[in-house]
């Protein structure tokens, strides 16, 4: 018997489990796919939004505000890669201009500092901006992270501090009452005292099997351009376009890595696993996206990808609990990623009995990043373990070292994708070409599995098909 | 830190003609370095034969021919590391590398070879819309788990792009025991060798589907069916032509880019055709003391072309080492009507005996000539039976008709 699972290891999922592991509770967090952070959260902006944008009043602004501030401390505890880098919402006319005055109202409303800048100053601070950009709306406390690091190490943490993470296992029915809940999935049947949906997408679908259905999601698909680093000074801040009449447009911001990323589209889709790219939106997207910056050299780009927005029909997030220790959370769109911590916490107050423990550490093991270190560390690590010094990827400089430690810690890399989420190779501009072969050698390697058994991202998707000449000799 | 007058980066063909022929004309404080675990580069997963016909003569299969050129570097007792990979060049030559053994290294050079090879286009690189699930691959990678790893990556493929590298893996994987289903190519004309098309497509009734693109790609886990389609003449996808094929691999032949992000991070001056860096006759980039020579400079059709050119960057190498280059008479050599780029960009002629342009047509064209001008002065005119832009073609001009230069332009025009 647990005292609570969780649903869904998403951004809300891991963030929960954090904030409970704080906690003398037996948790449980059940997620159908092979690694954490497969759905929304692997594909989406990357901002930690300011928060002057939310309607007031509504839940997105309040944790929006809350959340932002609570950045700085998680990704310095965790080890996440985070910058205050601000955003600017730049309007090219009158129309637009006007709007950006409304939004310096909601901006004071939702108590987010914010500042409009002219024409020359907009110049000043990013010189590659549009031409055409006449007036901008900067927020200085909005930042990037990087997604995937901050959803593998909530996770990582939270099962440092004793949460259970079951991987591969889909919740199909759940049933039972506060204090004894059912939850029967393709793997087994587990008990708990409280149920915490954080299926995202799907959440409305959960909810359905055991309470009568109040909401409704809506799946909106945003896609998105991943171009190469090229100029780390190219665009500084993250650029939106300004919310019109003709749209919510697109931005245009650095990565947390230096990358750039240009969307997303916004478009209804019917199924919830359709992430797919189409050519037309993604022509669309180029021509939003010249609001922003003339000039995007789209020879750069490496990637295309999309992600689902969780589009609610209360029109805000829905954190609630419908039925004594059943709590939904889900409907979690943007600014999801922003909110997550601030929700987390309040989430942890519907569970009555518990107790602080003595033992939690809020830390986790610090990544090593080769790129950032000086020469005389790297051999320090070299001399405590070669692989440090045995780069796998080229494009983006990293060691056999790092791509150990991602696949040797709780809630570890097992395909080459969630070593691609967790370090980065593959994410560069050959995009596993070089290196990808590399990376499956060492899974198979330091998992002890055979190389037919390596999957590249989700289950069934084997990297290779069969050992030449026929039967397999190993 | 140990200094050198000369570091090459690359151990691929091009790295080590480039070696040996700098040892030759007198530089032996040399020091190749190479990220793999052996010397021969790409080569060395090109199993098949077809090397080495200008070079040796006869028909050597890749590492054949990898071993016969180190060979020619051990011989020499040329410094050499492997497993070792370069990181850095700091703009004063300290090249940082590391490995297992010694960690990050520094040492320095007065003159630097980079023979970095090239990297094949992506499927993000070239934006192929769809679903994103395992199975689709550039083909030299399935190549590497082939020939090196001996695992295949499926049993019903498809090809994107008439590349060589495509064509090879077509027949490669049919006999391994896969099922090939056809080669798509967006151009109306093949990017490959014609002996490739005939012994790789033709020989296997592997169809050759010209003017055709991927329009879509489907599958969660893992590839489940690619949407073929024919483009118009501004290579748009002309709806109703669509096609769904099943397969669970998609290899892509699009093209392969110069790979020079160390010398790219030093500011080297990149061509926007080719991608690689600019260079003059000597092989020399904009960073006057930098080299370049191979893939890494221009994506080749033979290895027997890049050992020629190793051996010239390793030539005027050892000549910048020992300060008899001469850069004070340098003129622009320009790409004219029917040409897409030449290769070098700038000539001192004082360097040389004679000049090799080298060059790609931008179409095909069946007889035609090529034209040099200097200015506006036609000096030299070869009549050509055809010329295809998958084969790189060279005019070779004396150096008596190389008096009074402007600046050079090389044509073609119909015939
Ligand atoms: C295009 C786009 C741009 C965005 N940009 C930003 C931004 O810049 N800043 C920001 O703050 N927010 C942004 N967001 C929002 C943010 O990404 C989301 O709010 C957040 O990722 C939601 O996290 P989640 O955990 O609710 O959902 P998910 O990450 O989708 O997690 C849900 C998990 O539940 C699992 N699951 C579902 N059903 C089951 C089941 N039956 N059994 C077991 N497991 C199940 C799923 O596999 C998944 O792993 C953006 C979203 C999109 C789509
Ligand atoms: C997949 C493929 C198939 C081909 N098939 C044929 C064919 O059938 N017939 C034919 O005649 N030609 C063929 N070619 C062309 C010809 O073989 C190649 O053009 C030639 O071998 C390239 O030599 P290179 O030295 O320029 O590059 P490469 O052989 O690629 O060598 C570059 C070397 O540099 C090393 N390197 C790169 N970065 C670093 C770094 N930072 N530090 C240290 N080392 C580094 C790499 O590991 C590599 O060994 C093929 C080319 C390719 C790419």
């Amino acid at each position: 018997m647990y005292d609570v699972i969780i649903i869904g290891a998403g951004v809300i999922g891991a963030s929960i489990a954090r904030e409970l592991s704080k906690y003398t509770l037996k948790v449980l967090v059940i997620e159908k796919e092979n690694d954490v952070c497969e759905g929304t959260t692997s594909a989406n902006s990357a901002i930690i939004h300011s928060g002057y944008d939310p309607e007031p009043n509504t839940k997105k602004a309040y944790y929006n505000v809350l959340g932002n501030k609570m950045y700085d401390k998680i990704c310095q505890e965790l080890d996440v890669s985070f910058r205050r880098n601000g955003s600017i919402t730049i309007a090219v006319d009158d129309e637009e201009a006007k709007i950006l005055d409304e939004l310096v109202e909601r901006a004071r409303l939702n108590n987010v500092e914010v500042k409009i800048l002219n024409q020359q100053e907009l110049q000043e601070i990013e010189p590659n901006i549009t031409k055409k950009a006449i007036k901008g709306l900067l927020a200085p406390t909005a930042g990037i992270i990087n997604p995937f690091e901050l959803n593998v190490a909530l996770m990582e943490n939270a099962m440092d501090n004793g949460v259970e993470l079951s991987l591969n296992d889909k919740v199909l029915k759940i049933s039972g009452e506060f204090g004894n809940y059912q939850v029967n999935t393709t793997k087994s049947v587990y008990h708990s005292k409280y149920l915490i949906n954080a299926s995202g997408v799907f959440g409305d679908e959960i909810n359905d099997t055991i309470n009568k259905s109040y909401f409704e999601i809506k799946a909106r698909k945003g896609e998105y351009f991943v171009l190469d680093h090229f100029d780390n000074d190219f665009i500084k801040h993250t650029l939106f376009n300004v919310p019109s009449s003709k749209g919510k447009g697109v931005i245009v911001a650095p990565t947390t890595s230096y990358n750039y990323i240009v969307g997303p589209s916004s478009e209804f889709v019917d199924s919830k696993d359709d992430v797919s790219t189409d050519y037309i939106t993604l022509n669309q997207i180029k021509k939003s996206a010249t609001n922003l910056v003339d000039n995007i050299d789209y020879s750069k780009q490496i990637r295309q990808f999309a992600g689902l927005r969780a589009v609610s029909s209360t029109k805000d997030f829905v954190i609630d609990s419908p039925k004594k220790g059943f709590i939904n959370v889900t409907g979690i769109q943007s600014p999801g990623l922003t909110a997550a911590p601030a929700i987390a916490i309040d989430v942890a107050k519907f569970i009555e009995e518990k107790e602080l423990k003595v033992t939690y550490n809020p830390r986790r093991k610090p990544i090593v990043r080769m790129k950032n270190l000086s020469l005389e560390e790297r051999n320090a690590l070299v001399k405590q373990d070669p692989r440090y010094g045995n780069i796998i990827c080229r494009c983006e400089k990293i060691s056999e070292g790092e791509i150990v430690d991602a696949i040797n810690r709780n809630c570890g890399a097992t395909t080459v994708k969630g070593v691609k989420k967790r370090v980065r190779p593959g994410f560069g501009k050959c995009q596993g070409g070089f290196c990808e072969v590399s990376v499956v050698n060492i899974l198979s390697r330091e998992l002890n599995k055979n190389i037919l058994d390596i999957e590249y991202g989700k289950k069934g998707s084997n990297v290779v098909s069969n050992k030449m000449g026929g039967a397999s000799n190993d | 830190m140990t200094n050198y007058d000369l570091i090459i980066i690359g151990g691929g063909s091009g790295g080590i003609a480039a070696a040996v022929s700098a040892y030759d004309n007198g530089i032996s404080s040399i020091l190749l370095i190479e990220k793999e675990a052996y010397l021969g580069g790409i080569l060395l997963q090109c199993i098949h034969n077809g090397f080495g016909l200008h070079t040796y003569k006869e028909e050597l299969t890749g590492p054949e021919y990898a071993n016969r050129a180190s060979s020619e570097l051990l011989k020499r007792k040329i410094n050499y590391k492997l497993n070792s990979m370069v990181i850095d060049i700091t703009p004063d030559f300290v090249v940082t590398y590391t490995n297992k053994e010694e960690g990050y290294q520094q040492v320095k050079a007065k003159a630097i070879i980079c023979a970095t090879g090239c990297s094949e286009r992506s499927r993000g690189a070239i934006a192929i819309p769809g679903d994103r699930p395992q199975g689709v691959m550039s083909a030299g990678q399935a190549q590497k788990y082939l020939n090196i790893e001996g695992y295949m990556v499926g049993k019903k493929v498809f090809i994107l792009g008439s590349g060589d590298i495509g064509l090879i893996m077509a027949r490669r994987m049919v006999l391994e025991g896969a099922e090939v289903l056809g080669v798509a190519e967006i151009m109306p004309y093949s990017n490959g060798l014609n002996r490739n098309i005939v012994q790789c497509l033709n020989d296997y009734n592997i169809p050759l589907y010209l003017s055709h693109t991927v329009k879509e790609i489907k599958g969660q886990g893992k590839l489940e069916k690619i949407v073929i389609c024919k483009v118009d003449d501004k290579l748009q996808y002309i709806d109703g032509t669509e096609q769904e094929i099943s397969v669970d691999t998609l290899l892509l032949s699009v093209g392969l880019i110069p790979s020079n992000p160390l010398i790219e991070n030093l500011g080297v001056e990149i061509h926007p055709r080719t991608k690689g860096p600019i260079v003059d006759e000597s092989y020399q980039t904009s960073i006057p003391g930098i080299f370049s020579c191979g893939n890494s400079l221009h994506v080749h059709d033979l290895v027997d072309f890049v050992s020629l050119e190793g051996k010239k960057a390793g030539f005027f190498a050892a000549k910048y080492i020992k300060n008899e280059l001469c850069t004070n008479q340098k003129v622009d050599i320009k790409n004219g009507v029917g040409v897409s780029y030449v290769l070098p960009t700038q000539v001192d002629i004082q360097n040389i005996d004679e000049l090799q342009i080298n060059f790609r047509c931008v179409k095909p064209f069946k007889t035609c000539y090529i034209i040099v001008k200097n200015g506006d002065k036609v000096i030299k005119t070869i009549k050509k039976p055809y010329l295809v832009p998958s084969e790189m073609e060279k005019v070779v001009i004396k150096k008596d008709l190389l008096q009074n230069l402007d600046y050079l332009t090389v044509e073609v025009v119909d015939g």
